[in-house]
């Protein structure tokens, strides 16, 4: 496929800035979707793993860069290593297991060999390769990796700028305040929710950064918190939060501002609420100043920091989109804790978790649905445009961008925005 | 494990089948109010992902003690979460039973469950593993424990509106 394709020579046409409109055949073209995987997720930098999921060396696990499989590997010193899981001979997969730790990749069919940095070691009978077959040029294909707070990303290109600079000074402080709910302890993975969606990928991309939609479809879920709980994500009504460009397609969504920085209002007396679980924790042993930090940092943040392409720090979880083809998108919600935290804290967060993530939980099963309901509405009057213009009339300068009201599609316009720089490379 | 005669046991495994068959057409016909009442107080209903069996320090697809299954039966009949309303319907078949254990007024028994669920007009298949405790009560018996496990629970599911 190349850049000249007629097909979508006028991005202006897909993405028109000026008015926020989105045309419909960004969620159903095959043809796009394949420029897409192509110029978006081969070209910057994609979430592939947090730190904690291969914790030791020979730990793994594979993931995808856009829709290739890859394999996120630590060598014997530490280093991370981030190699597509395809074998260099005829192709096959080296590893099928999801996690794990080994000292090598062997490809199951002819047995090629490969190291923890994805380099050559051995394979059977090489003299009928021949005396000038080099192992250094067949090594698994490697990425770019670097990582920043425990978030690893990859990407296929050598050239473009380093991890932290794609992130920007916002993403970065957003990141670092988003982390504070380790409550003092390193932020561990617990465990993930996966399910697949019928719907393009930037529809996901939209809504971790929508505020709007969370008292409609998710009322289900706030008739089931508590009095103070459902104050708390009334959080448009309530309306002192904001969505902000943070540059780069990134957006920061805070939803409840007094949970931007964890460290701060830790003298504030613990929430009735929370007085059971402050009391197992104690129980454990934790004095009462780390106590409330803890009980604190179990609720999590309040805000979705959104970013470009493939990942959302949401509220107390990681929320990864994988692009399976043009109207299937593969969902991960990881759920975090406390590495070494108190029992209890770990408790009440995967419970938390349960309550609305995942195929079962009070909350992902009806965002699964109206996306789903985008898809199929799609189908119709296929020349009117999507509308991203909610909140264009009052937005301001923020600190690192436009900035809008909490209900605003601020977020949104950014991401389409970085989407476009993207495709016209 | 109390030693049972053959007769015993085949009328004990006959009970609680005719139990958890009429207990999963309950749940096909969406008869939620009848099922919570299946429930002892403290029992809880449990479905895992991957081989773990420390439900409570695992993340699980759901853990629900009693106030999270009346939360969840709500949820499900008030109208408000889209995904319900209205759900997927379901058909199941539950066989392959098999008595663990019958000791004293408690006993575990397992079965297999295949769960066939339409919406939008179509169709996807589950399967899964599960595991009931139930207690002999003075009504008959009682839901203690129920875990399912399916198949690729720990891979990638679709979103659920109904219970295995």
């Amino acid at each position: 496929m190349s850049l000249d394709m007629p097909k979508f020579s006028d991005l202006d046409a897909l993405y028109d800035e000026n008015n926020a409109r989105v045309a419909t055949e960004m969620y159903e073209d095959p043809d796009l979707f394949a420029l897409e995987m192509e110029k978006i997720f081969k070209n910057t930098w994609v979430w592939v793993a947090h730190e904690s999921e291969f914790p030791d060396k020979g730990s793994f696990k594979l993931s995808q860069v856009g829709l290739e499989p890859v394999i996120v590997v630590r060598d014997r010193k530490g280093k991370i290593h981030c190699m597509v899981n395809r074998c260099r001979h005829r192709a096959a997969t080296v590893c099928e297991v999801k996690k794990g730790k080994t000292s090598s990749f062997q490809c199951p069919y002819h047995g090629w060999g490969y190291g923890l940095d994805g380099s050559l070691r051995a394979l059977p009978y090489p003299e009928q390769y021949g005396d000038d077959f080099d192992k250094a040029q067949h090594g698994l294909e490697k990425l770019r990796t670097e990582a920043y707070n425990g978030m690893v990303f990859a990407t296929f290109r050598e050239d473009i700028e380093p991890l932290e600079d794609f992130l920007g000074e916002g993403v970065r402080k957003y990141i670092d305040l988003f982390m504070k709910q380790g409550g003092g302890f390193p932020v561990k993975v617990l465990g993930e929710h996966q399910f697949s969606v019928p719907m393009n990928w930037k529809v996901q991309l939209e809504n971790t950064t929508d505020a709007y939609h969370f008292p409609i479809v998710h009322k289900s879920f706030m008739q089931t918190l508590d009095g103070a709980t459902e104050e708390m994500f009334d959080f448009l009504d309530k309306g002192r939060g904001w969505v902000e460009d943070l540059g780069n397609g990134h957006s920061i969504m805070m939803m409840i501002p007094e949970l931007e920085d964890l460290d701060e209002g830790l003298d504030a007396p613990i929430p009735e609420r929370f007085e059971e679980l402050a009391e197992e924790i104690r129980a454990e042993g934790y004095p009462e100043d780390q106590v409330k930090k803890i009980v604190r940092a179990v609720g999590g943040a309040g805000f979705n920091l959104n970013l470009f392409p493939n990942v959302s720090f949401s509220l107390a979880f990681f929320r990864v989109l994988t692009p399976i083809n043009v109207e299937q998108t593969d969902i991960r919600h990881i759920a975090i804790g406390m590495d070494g935290g108190p029992a209890a804290a770990n408790q009440a967060r995967m419970r938390l978790h349960e309550h609305f993530q995942g195929p079962m939980g009070f909350g992902s099963p009806d965002d699964a649905e109206v996306w789903e309901r985008v898809q199929r509405g799609t189908k119709g009057a296929e020349d009117l445009p999507i509308l991203v213009n909610r909140g264009m009339v009052d937005e301001e300068p923020g600190e690192y961008g436009p900035r809008g009201h909490i209900s605003a599609e601020t977020g949104m316009r950014a991401a389409y925005k970085m989407w476009k720089r993207m495709m016209e490379q | 494990m109390t030693e049972m005669s053959k007769i015993d046991s085949k009328s004990l495994l006959a009970d609680v089948t005719a139990f958890i068959w009429a207990e999963g057409a309950m749940l096909d016909a969406k008869e939620y109010d009848d099922w919570l009442e299946l429930w002892t107080e403290d029992g809880l209903y449990i479905m895992p992902m991957g081989e773990g069996e420390d439900y409570k320090n695992q993340l699980n697809l759901c853990y629900d003690n009693d106030k999270m299954r009346r939360d969840r039966i709500g949820r499900f009949q008030r109208g408000f979460s889209i995904s319900s309303a209205p759900p997927a319907q379901t058909v199941r078949t539950l066989s392959r039973f098999r008595i663990e254990a019958a000791e004293g007024d408690v006993i575990k028994v397992t079965c297999a469950e295949h769960v066939v669920e339409d919406k939008f007009g179509r169709q996807r298949i589950w399967a899964g593993d599960a595991w009931y405790t139930l207690k002999v009560t003075g009504d008959g018996f009682k839901l203690h424990e129920k875990i399912v496990r399916l198949l690729n629970s720990d891979g990638m599911l679709n979103s659920f509106s109904y219970l295995f």
